[in-house]
């Protein structure tokens, strides 16, 4: 994982830790809650995109698969929440498979574009065939494992935070592992890749699912603590937004998700009081980081160092 | 000269003790209600005009010398027409601000979001969205209540008014939103009561410009009626394919049609369109006698002085909320338990601008079809049917 | 049963008109940058915003309202290039795919502030009652979006095949950098090719005002049916996002009348999934095309 990285790793564990120590109300921590489920999100993407160097517009749509069909199987079957989140990861690795085998032919910005067709159609049917159509639906359990549940945004805000970082510690792995070092060089070069025996598609198929089992746990957390669900929160707009998350955060870093997550998370809340033009001030924010922050924060703040390193 | 000196210092004394019982009463603890609407998002001309109202009418009573003395402080949060903003918002008004009960949402979904975090933190919530489960089953919505009109009983007013005319075969088109779908359900869960068949039963989406294919395909299926279930340019375009196609048959509007701006937008397509309307758009149209008319002359008045445009019946959702927790706070303090237990028991024959309310324990909307006027459309103005 | 249908394939066409514009406008900046401009469905509520500003507020005649709302159009799509697109050159793809959705969210929040939220509209081109045309009532307003976009597709058409500025821009799209050694000056083509999709985008919306209204938010949901009409005529085949917006336009409206008015937004997003599977270039595009372009 590298000195570095396993630090940093520290640090947030710390952080996670703490902050509901230090933040006590519920308000807070329940922001905390959806920061962690948008880091999920971000990670996601990120190893996608990052390490295997296809994008997706369309990663909405796994978050929407996993928080619907997490809440319908509990509902409607009765099953314990964990297991249906298993079930809805599952259910998301298959859909990934079902649109990676065929798009993944395509080149770079034809994958993005069948991923957004995916998500507006995943869009569709929850609108068309989920429970309560474009209303949604309520009551949905909360998780509830080996007796204890997960009700309150503490408890929430430790279970989201702890599978991030289990899921940052085995994405590192994998970076680091023979089929990370595979996916880099496939970002590299694919044609050189091929020629020296991996199978490219596999391995992108691989990540994809990948990608989407992530995501499916965010929805499935997300359904599972605020206990209802509508349509409207897995649109393209959702999508683009995880977007806007790894790009601002930094696509090659999965420290960058993270703090790209955070920060979409919490902006909408710094611009309450700026009412209806908040989403103005939003497209200007982003308009403007990607002017002038192109490679995204962390990789500008770790180049920064890098010079002033140097200099030292 | 020492008790001269003494003299003075009791003087100032008893002035600054005076003075601060004095500010003491001009400076009485606010009465916080907290507000939640959809002020941006799809369902932002709920809550728009919902926002507006409340702050209108904290301005008008902080003027009038307050609750009791009390200031009132309205906090108006925006959910963005999303439920999971509209939870967050209630746990900041409720554990930051601690108002003593909420206002809103204005989306059916928004308020199903809220109720077990209401029933949790035992505030009462006097729901602006018109959903059947919001307030029902009522043993479960002890702490909940709603002032808009129920989708069902706006659908048996066209109901009724159908069965009056003879007719018995109805087309519906339905938005593909939580309005036109709450309403597509009441359409369909309602009509047997009255003896009608629906023979075709469509949909559009909301940014849809051209809906002839639905409606040729309700003629097709030999409907008699047409009714629309939507807010918003739908209801405009609808009319327009509706007077183009020279359909022949009646078209019926929700509640949602009860807008000048409509009309206007409509031009003269919308001349004959009928809707089960609140009777906020018509209160010139109604005796003087009638206890909802001066309200509603004022409420229309005030708001558009102030705003410059008409409240429509959304608008009104919020004023029935907000004064009916005024009205608890003014007779029983600020206890959130005795406000809803006002709200509850007290708010009987009480005129609003949905209509005249009855709430009680078995009915914590206390509206039927009877807050609704059918009307329709003549030389481009409102005109009620007898 | 021919009424019905007919009734229906003419809704189809109508609304398809305004996705083949949005459709040619993707086109032309793919062809000029490589990029996919996701505010493309934006120019298309300027065009009808800014006609009601001009004839319903300032109350200007008609002729005078569209070039102004035209001028208003290609104005803004300048300023788009060179405030954000020129200073991304060079960046990766993705980036400039995001900052054209961030420009999206940045005009949409302009307008809601110009205009708020309420619909507008005025009136149709020529007033009268609609035609009977075998069997199915057409409001006269849907002849003119026809006629328009016909119109000008041809005019584009003739543009990029007849004029030596046409020719350039297209040279800039098959190879910048032999156009460049021949003397062309690729960034004024790209300027262009983003003024004239804010034209055309801007044409759709004045025409289809009148009939359906304009909101501030109904750009989004053009751009994505645009952007199907684009990949299924062959990303980068000027015509070919003309003939998929008018195919989109009617299996949308023929899937209404027909199977279910519920999966009607769906069709489009099928129709192009269908394509990327099977025909990745297009039904225009031939394979060797698509390897040459940098997408």
């Amino acid at each position: 994982m590298g000195k570095t990285n396993f630090f940093v790793l520290i640090c947030l564990g710390v952080l996670v830790l703490l902050f509901p120590l230090v933040i006590s109300d519920s308000y807070n921590l329940t922001i905390g809650v959806f920061a962690g489920v948008n880091a999920l999100l971000a990670l996601g993407l990120c190893v996608l995109m990052g390490f295997a160097g296809q994008a997706s517009l369309g990663q909405a749509g796994f978050y929407g698969i996993g928080a619907y069909i997490s809440a319908i199987l509990s509902i409607k079957y009765g099953l314990p929440v964990a297991l249906s989140m298993v079930i809805a990861a599952i259910v998301s690795g298959i859909s990934a498979i079902m649109i990676a085998v065929p798009a993944l032919r395509l080149r770079g910005h034809y994958l993005a574009v069948a991923t957004l067709g995916f998500g507006e159609i995943v869009y569709v049917l929850l609108n068309e065939l989920g429970p309560g159509g474009p209303s949604g639906f309520g009551d949905i359990p909360h998780l509830n494992l080996f007796g204890y549940i997960f009700k309150s945004s503490l408890s929430n805000f430790y279970l989201v935070w702890c599978f991030v970082l289990l899921v940052i510690i085995f994405s590192f792995n994998l970076v680091n592992s023979r089929i990370g070092r595979a996916m880099k060089a496939i970002h590299d070069s694919e044609v050189a890749s091929n020629a020296m025996g991996l199978d490219v598609a596999a391995l992108k198929i691989k990540v994809f699912i990948l990608s989407a089992i992530y995501a499916s746990f965010a929805g499935s957390f997300y359904a599972h603590f605020v206990t209802f669900l509508s349509p409207s929160t897995f649109s393209l707009f959702q999508s683009i937004l995880i977007l806007m998350m790894v790009i601002l955060g930094g696509a090659s870093n999965l420290w960058g998700a993270i703090l790209g997550a955070i920060i979409i998370t919490i902006l909408p809340e710094a611009l309450r009081k700026f009412e209806e033009l908040d989403v103005l001030v939003y497209g200007i924010i982003l308009t403007l980081s990607l002017l002038f922050m192109r490679k995204g924060i962390v990789p500008l703040i770790i180049d920064k160092l890098k010079v002033e390193k140097k200099h030292a | 000269m020492k008790s001269k000196k003494h003299g003075f210092l009791k003087f100032l004394a008893v002035i600054t003790v005076l003075f601060c019982f004095a500010a003491k009463g001009y400076s009485k603890e606010p009465y916080k209600i907290g507000a939640i609407f959809s002020v941006t998002g799809p369902a932002s001309f709920l809550g728009e005009p919902e926002k507006n109202t409340a702050l209108m009418l904290m301005d008008q009573i902080n003027k009038a010398g307050g609750i009791n003395g009390h200031p009132l402080e309205i906090i108006v949060e925006d959910s963005k027409s999303a439920e999971a903003d509209a939870v967050l918002a209630a746990k900041k008004l409720l554990e930051k601000d601690n108002v003593l009960a909420i206002v809103g949402p204005s989306t059916t979904g928004e308020s199903m979001a809220l109720v077990p975090v209401m029933n949790n933190a035992k505030t009462p919530l006097v729901s602006c969205a018109a959903g059947y489960p919001i307030t029902n089953p009522v043993n479960e919505r002890y702490w909940i209540f709603k002032t808009p009109q129920y989708d069902v009983s706006a659908v048996e007013a066209i109901y009724t008014h159908m069965k009056k005319h003879g007719i018995t075969k109805v087309g519906i088109v339905t938005i593909a939103t939580g309005f036109g779908d709450a309403g597509r359900k009441a359409l369909l869960d309602t009509a047997p009561k009255f003896g009608i068949t629906i023979v075709a039963d469509e949909r559009y989406g909301a940014k849809d410009s051209d809906m002839t294919t639905q409606l040729t395909k309700i003629k097709a299926a030999g409907a008699q009626a047409v009714i629309n279930w939507s807010v918003g340019p739908g209801q405009v375009v609808i009319t327009k394919n509706w007077h183009d196609l020279k359909l022949g048959i009646p078209l019926y509007q929700s509640h949602g049609w009860g807008s000048k701006k409509n009309i206007e937008l409509a031009g003269k397509a919308a001349e004959g369109v009928i809707a089960p309307l609140g009777r906020l758009v018509v209160w010139d149209k109604l005796p003087d006698k009638h206890p909802q008319k001066a309200l509603l002359k004022k409420y229309e008045s005030d708001y558009k002085a102030r705003y410059k445009g008409e409240p429509g019946t959304f608008g009104g959702h919020a004023y029935d909320a907000v004064m009916m927790v005024v009205e608890a706070l003014k007779k029983v303090g600020p206890d959130k338990a005795k406000i809803r237990d006002y709200i509850e028991k007290n708010i009987k024959k009480w005129p609003g601008t949905g209509g005249i309310f009855n709430m009680s324990e078995k009915d914590h909307c206390g509206l039927d079809m009877t807050a609704f006027e059918m009307v329709t459309v003549k030389n481009g103005d409102w005109e009620i049917l007898k | 049963m021919l009424t019905v249908l007919m009734q229906f394939l003419f809704s189809g066409i109508t609304v398809g008109a305004v996705y083949a514009l949005v459709g040619l406008g993707f086109n032309i900046i793919y062809n000029a940058t490589s990029i996919i401009n996701l505010a493309q469905g934006e120019f298309v509520v300027l065009g009808g915003l800014l006609m009601w500003f001009f004839t319903e507020s300032v109350k200007l005649p008609f002729f005078l309202s569209v070039i102004l709302t035209l001028l208003s159009a290609g104005l803004i799509g300048l300023l788009m290039e060179r405030l954000t697109i020129r200073p991304l050159r060079g960046a990766e793809l993705l980036v400039m795919i995001m900052i054209t959705v961030a420009v999206s969210i940045v005009l949409r929040g302009l307008i809601m502030f110009k205009f708020g939220k309420d619909p507008y509209g005025y009136e149709p081109f020529t007033s009268g009652e609609p035609l009977m045309i075998f069997g199915a009532v057409i409001q006269q307003q849907v002849l003119w979006v026809l006629g328009i976009t016909l119109s000008l597709i041809f005019l584009v058409y003739l543009f990029f095949n007849k004029t030596m500025l046409g020719k350039a821009m297209s040279a800039c799209a098959v190879n910048p950098l032999a156009a460049k050694l021949v003397g062309i000056n690729v960034s004024k083509m790209i300027m262009i090719s983003f003024v004239l999709s804010a034209i055309l985008g801007a044409v759709g919306g004045i025409a289809i005002t009148p009939i359906s209204l304009m909101e501030y938010d109904k750009g989004p949901a053009l751009a994505v049916k645009g952007f199907c009409a684009a990949i299924m005529g062959g990303l980068g085949q000027g015509m070919g996002a003309v003939v998929g917006g008018f195919i989109i336009g009617i299996l949308e409206s023929l899937t209404a009348g027909y199977i279910h008015s519920g999966f009607k937004d769906a069709v489009a997003l099928v129709i192009m999934l269908a394509i990327l599977v099977f025909k990745p270039s297009g039904i225009f595009g031939s394979k060797s095309v698509m390897q040459v372009r940098k997408f």
